[in-house]
């Protein structure tokens, strides 16, 4: 099963009430594959709407989370960068949703192969005010169908948007998927759920105006006060092959999934290589990186970007060891030989 | 055993990515780890072509590989692309219609699958592919053509699996007309 297609079989599966979606490539088979499906007749009644454009379709996720529906949109790069208005509001709102982000080259229109340089406006805000979405990035095609259902698991914990940081690679290729049982869609909403005043409650409201000021810091400190939690509890990342290490890689998504193989060229050569990734890319997990960094003699920050996540690896590793930053930008692909001899160069200095 | 990793190109519209899926989904049947990583982008029928497949009993690391163990070449732009990253030892299958000049390396197995010229022998363009698939699963070990069968009927829609049995027999045809060039 294609990346792609294993986010739209998750999203049915896994009980999502609505899909709203614009084409773009590499992320169209999210869209084709449900309209193919046809959920709404054949399957789980999922709507799947194909709205007239990203922004639309981020709204349209916006009013169907104030119902209190487990409601999708995806879209790459450029489509993204249209949706942030509207996540903004959706983060102001307290809502739950999933967002999924099989992001290409850039910057502007940019490349349409795999590129890793949304991660600043994944993780730093994307859009205006002070507001965190959670961000997971997946490195395996199971991961990419994992991550779906624990996408909206945590939207709704926390009542927050949650985004997948996918990319080009990792949702064009192909590989092997156990998928889980359907489960069936909620019939029971939230309790904040705008389904129409009873007479037994207060009118529910979902708005994110505030004239009054102090209303508005208030707010942002209750927000601030439930991204304290996540960062508590919500940490998740993978050590690969880190025990005897020397020295450690950090890379994410397809990065990861090529370095993994550089660590076996480099092991094949004597040198203890090893690697570790964050897979919450918010909440960052600094702390064990901090740890890890303690005991070796160089961290390498690998990425599709002209260096980004690098900036959060110094943050965490203050100081302990050197951090190097290599990264290839535009969609073009680095292969596991390059990543390589830049750290044997590095090694050599 | 060790994954092999398998690379085939040509051009757009010669059944390249579809060929790995079948071959991808011959392993999955088999239950090996497989990755099927496709050269997507701006690329159309006539343009060039390639994928990626990594198939065998571990987990698959990378799926943007530099040098293949099996390289399948189809056309022109491929053989002079991709005729050095077979690895020492490793093969290289080629279809000489088309190629000016053949494969020249001595330290890899060379095998010639004259598959255009059987296709238009069997008079249908379409199984091309499944003849190229026949010559390249004689001399593929990670992978056994008794799931092919299977893949096929997984990779095809519904509504072409009346055609599995003439891609069958476009695929051993390809095993037949497998000639060795070249062996270490």
């Amino acid at each position: 099963m294609k990346g792609n297609e294993a986010i739209a079989e998750a999203a049915i599966r896994c009980g999502c009430d609505a899909y709203f979606g614009y084409p773009i490539t590499p992320q169209s088979e999210i869209l084709e594959y449900l309209a193919l499906e046809d959920p709404y007749n054949k399957r789980s009644g999922m709507v799947v709407l194909q709205a007239e454009s990203e922004i639309a379709a981020i709204n349209m996720v916006y009013g169907a989370a104030g119902c209190g529906k487990k409601a999708m949109t995806s879209s790459s790069s450029p489509g993204i960068s249209l949706k942030q208005e509207g996540l903004s509001y959706i983060a102001a709102g307290e809502l739950p949703c999933l967002v999924v982000n099989v992001s290409r080259g850039g910057p502007g229109l940019g490349s349409i192969q795999p590129g890793q340089a949304d991660y600043f406006q994944s993780v730093k805000g994307g859009g205006h005010g002070d507001y965190r979405l959670i961000v997971l990035a997946p490195n395996t095609v199971q991961e990419q169908y994992d991550f779906v259902d624990l996408g909206f698991e945590l939207a709704f914990k926390y009542r927050n948007p949650v985004l997948i940081l996918s990319d080009g690679a990792i949702g064009q290729m192909m590989e092997k998927v156990v998928l889980t049982p359907q489960k069936d869609r909620s019939v029971t909403l939230p309790s904040w759920a705008t389904t129409g005043k009873t007479p037994d409650r207060e009118r529910n409201r979902i708005f994110t105006l505030n004239i009054e000021t102090d209303v508005q810091e208030n707010h942002n400190r209750k927000l601030q006060a439930k991204y304290k939690v996540v960062e508590e509890n919500e940490i998740r990342y993978q050590e690969f092959k880190t025990d005897d290490a020397e020295y450690i890689i950090v890379a994410y998504g397809i990065s990861s999934r090529i370095c993994m193989k550089t660590i076996q060229l480099a092991r094949e050569k004597g040198i203890k290589l090893g690697m570790f990734r964050p897979i919450t890319l918010w909440p960052f997990p600094k702390q064990k990186l901090f740890e890890l960094s303690k005991n070796v003699k160089g961290i390498f920050a690998v990425e599709h970007s002209c260096g980004q996540m690098v900036e959060d690896v110094e943050l965490a590793v203050k100081n302990n060891t050197p951090v190097k930053f290599y990264g290839r930008s535009g969609g073009v692909i680095m292969t596991p030989q390059e990543v390589l001899l830049f750290i044997e160069s590095e090694m050599n200095k | 055993m060790k994954n092999e990793e398998i690379l085939i190109a040509g051009y757009g519209g010669q059944g390249v990515l579809s060929m790995g899926k079948i071959l991808a989904y011959a392993g999955l049947m088999q239950g090996k780890e497989v990755c099927w990583m496709p050269s997507y982008g701006p690329e159309m029928r006539g343009g060039t072509a390639n994928v990626t497949v990594i198939v065998g009993d571990e987990q698959v690391n990378s799926p943007i590989i530099t040098e293949y163990d099996t390289v399948v070449i189809l056309n022109k732009p491929s053989l002079d692309k991709f005729e050095k990253t077979v690895k020492p030892g490793g093969k290289l299958f080629y279809d000489s219609n088309g190629l000016p000049y053949p494969p020249s390396r001595k330290d890899i197995n060379i095998y010639h699958i004259p598959a255009a010229q059987e296709t238009v022998k069997i008079g249908n363009p379409k199984i091309f592919n499944m003849v190229v698939l026949g010559g390249l699963f004689k001399k593929l070990s990670a992978v056994d053509a008794n799931y092919v069968e299977a893949a096929l009927k997984k990779s095809l829609p519904e509504r072409a699996h009346k055609l599995i049995p003439l891609n069958l027999e476009a695929f051993y045809k390809g095993a037949d007309i497998l000639e060795v060039i070249y062996e270490l």
